[in-house]
């Protein structure tokens, strides 16, 4: 550890040496570039939210209005594909971590004959195209003649945001120490004492952090959804039909508040885990 | 019982996996080799031809992806490595923050986004709007509809896809070996050239499977940016699927362009080892 003392003091003569100040500033204006083209069109969202717009095409700038915020329930399958879309989300969420926290714990407790081959379908499910994987969900579902809907739906979100919490709660699982289970387990604790009681208020972190993950992958989906959805709409896919006719504010609106409450978990999320180390 | 244990801890999300990934696979394969229509039903006829029709009518569209895929993913990789090397090494105390900044556009969601882009770029929209008013550009010259739109969507959708993980290489690269190199007389070009890049590389490795993948396969920026000289596979396989019913070609083309990607992906993941590249995509 000794050896960490030194190297404070020869930071500076490092920068002294390599004497790119300027191109360290430069690329910082190119970092600020960057995010605000990735903000450039949610900024565009936010502001068309109050566009006072007279057509059902929300395009060119009319001014300013509140007038949307109160209309909010102007489209009644508008409003329905949401609520479609926050129910799935629920759904597929709580299945998605029940079975991700128990494969996780698999993955990170145990060494087990057909470890690799569960990491192999877990990459697979992760690195194939969302395009393949509704395609070949719609085909199951054609072969076997399962009408296509809100089921199917989520059984594919189950199916994508699986192993990303497998991973996330496998993570957590790898960090715990051994010696305090086994503490319990001195002082008498069962098995299921054992992992209500200490396993599990330990990994809740990364369960939490697997379950905001699945939920925000699911609201957000288009693809596979729109391959196993039939009939049923979602909001991204209540936009995508919308786009032939024009997007009514409305659709800003909602996208607005979806991301102001995104942002406010994560920022919370991060000064929590900034706190705690 | 212990040694049950994580067994029976796998089974149910296994099986899931199973059932609805391997398992489809096998009824796309089915599908593709069946013969009808809606109205009277498909019927097995493991006819193979489907595949040879659909490559040669659809080869345009296979290798338009390919090429909108490879640029896009360059282009990704030219813009994101700058960004990650900065918040790497210069973002101090708030790399966390940055790292969030990047991640926060996915709070909105990606067609809605896509949308956006639609409205901006339009002929008469924020950006082509004053700019021909002014006469800055000509007023029959238009973005929407072209390559650049399409494959500038494109970065602009997955482009942190290649930061990530990326920047999950540098910053696990020791500020000391850097200094060891420059101690040893190395320039500041030969440290990174000799020391920072080679270590970084699979994160570069790790974001191009994380991007050029599902850019590839994407149908959604040509669908809303592109016009009909960009049509992408994706476009092909969704409107059959979805609008034509032509399970069938559907399922032919579905099954050629996963194959295709998986033996790349898996090709990849042998030089590269699965576990590396699933850490890096987890992050």
């Amino acid at each position: 550890m000794s050896t960490m003392t030194p190297q404070k003091t020869t930071a500076p003569a490092t920068r002294v040496r390599g004497g790119s100040r300027l191109g360290d500033r430069v690329l910082k204006v190119y970092v600020w570039l960057i995010l605000a083209w990735l903000f450039l069109p949610i900024a565009v969202m936010i502001v068309f939210g109050f566009n006072d717009t007279r057509s059902k095409s929300n395009v060119t700038w009319q001014g300013f209005t509140f007038k949307w915020w109160g209309r909010l329930g102007d489209y009644p399958e508008l409003t329905l594909a949401v609520q479609n879309s926050l129910q799935i989300a629920v759904l597929s969420t709580v299945i998605t971590t029940v079975l991700g926290t128990l494969m996780g714990l698999a993955l990170g407790r145990y060494r087990f004959r057909g470890q690799g081959a569960t990491n192999l379908v877990m990459f697979a499910a992760i690195a194939s195209p969302e395009l393949v994987m509704g395609a070949s969900l719609l085909s199951l579902f054609i072969s076997g003649g399962v009408q296509t809907g809100f089921v199917t739906v989520v059984v594919a979100h189950v199916l994508f945001s699986l192993s990303f919490v497998a991973i996330t709660v496998r993570a957590r699982v790898i960090g715990l120490d051994p010696s305090i289970e086994e503490a319990a387990r001195d002082l008498g604790a069962s098995t299921w004492v054992t992992f209500w009681r200490v396993t599990f208020p330990m990994i809740l972190p990364g369960v939490v952090a697997g379950a905001l993950l699945a939920f925000a992958l699911s609201i957000d989906d288009f693809v596979i959804t729109q391959f196993t959805s039939g009939a049923l709409q979602t909001f991204p896919l209540w936009i995508w039909g919308a786009t032939r006719i024009g997007v009514p504010p409305q659709v800003n609106i909602i996208g607005t508040l979806i991301f102001a409450i995104g942002v406010a978990i994560a920022v919370f999320n991060t000064v929590i885990s900034r706190r705690r180390t | 019982m212990k040694r049950l244990a994580p067994y029976l801890l796998i089974l149910p999300g296994g099986l899931w996996l199973a059932i609805f990934l391997v398992v489809p696979m096998v009824f796309m394969a089915s599908v593709s080799t069946q013969e009808g229509d809606m109205v009277n039903g498909f019927v097995q006829t493991f006819n193979f031809s489907v595949y040879g029709d659909a490559l040669a009518l659809y080869q345009t569209q296979f290798l338009r992806s390919a090429g909108y895929g490879l640029v896009a993913t360059a282009v990704s990789v030219a813009l994101a490595y700058p960004m990650a090397y900065w918040i790497a090494f210069k973002g101090g105390a708030r790399k966390s923050t940055y790292l969030l900044l990047v991640l926060l556009p996915f709070f909105v969601s990606f067609v809605l986004r896509t949308v956006s882009w639609k409205f901006l770029l339009a002929d008469d929209g924020m950006i082509l709007g004053p700019l021909k008013a002014t006469g800055l550009v000509p007023d029959d010259f238009h973005v929407l509809q072209t390559t650049v739109a399409v494959i500038g969507g494109l970065v602009y959708n997955y482009l942190p896809f290649m930061i990530l993980p990326i920047y999950v290489a540098l910053e696990r690269v020791d500020p000391r070996v850097v200094e060891a190199a420059q101690d040893l007389y190395a320039a500041r070009r030969q440290a990174f050239t000799k020391v920072v890049l080679p270590l970084s590389l699979p994160g570069v490795f790790a974001g191009v499977l994380m991007t050029f993948v599902p850019m590839t396969a994407d149908y959604v920026n040509a669908g809303i940016l592109g016009g009909p000289e960009n049509t992408m596979i994706g476009n092909i396989i969704q409107t059959k699927y979805l609008v034509n019913n032509d399970y069938p070609t559907a399922a032919a083309l579905s099954f050629t362009l996963m194959a295709a990607m998986l033996v790349g992906i898996f090709a990849y993941a042998k030089v590269l080892g699965t576990e590396n590249v699933l850490e890096a995509a987890a992050r």
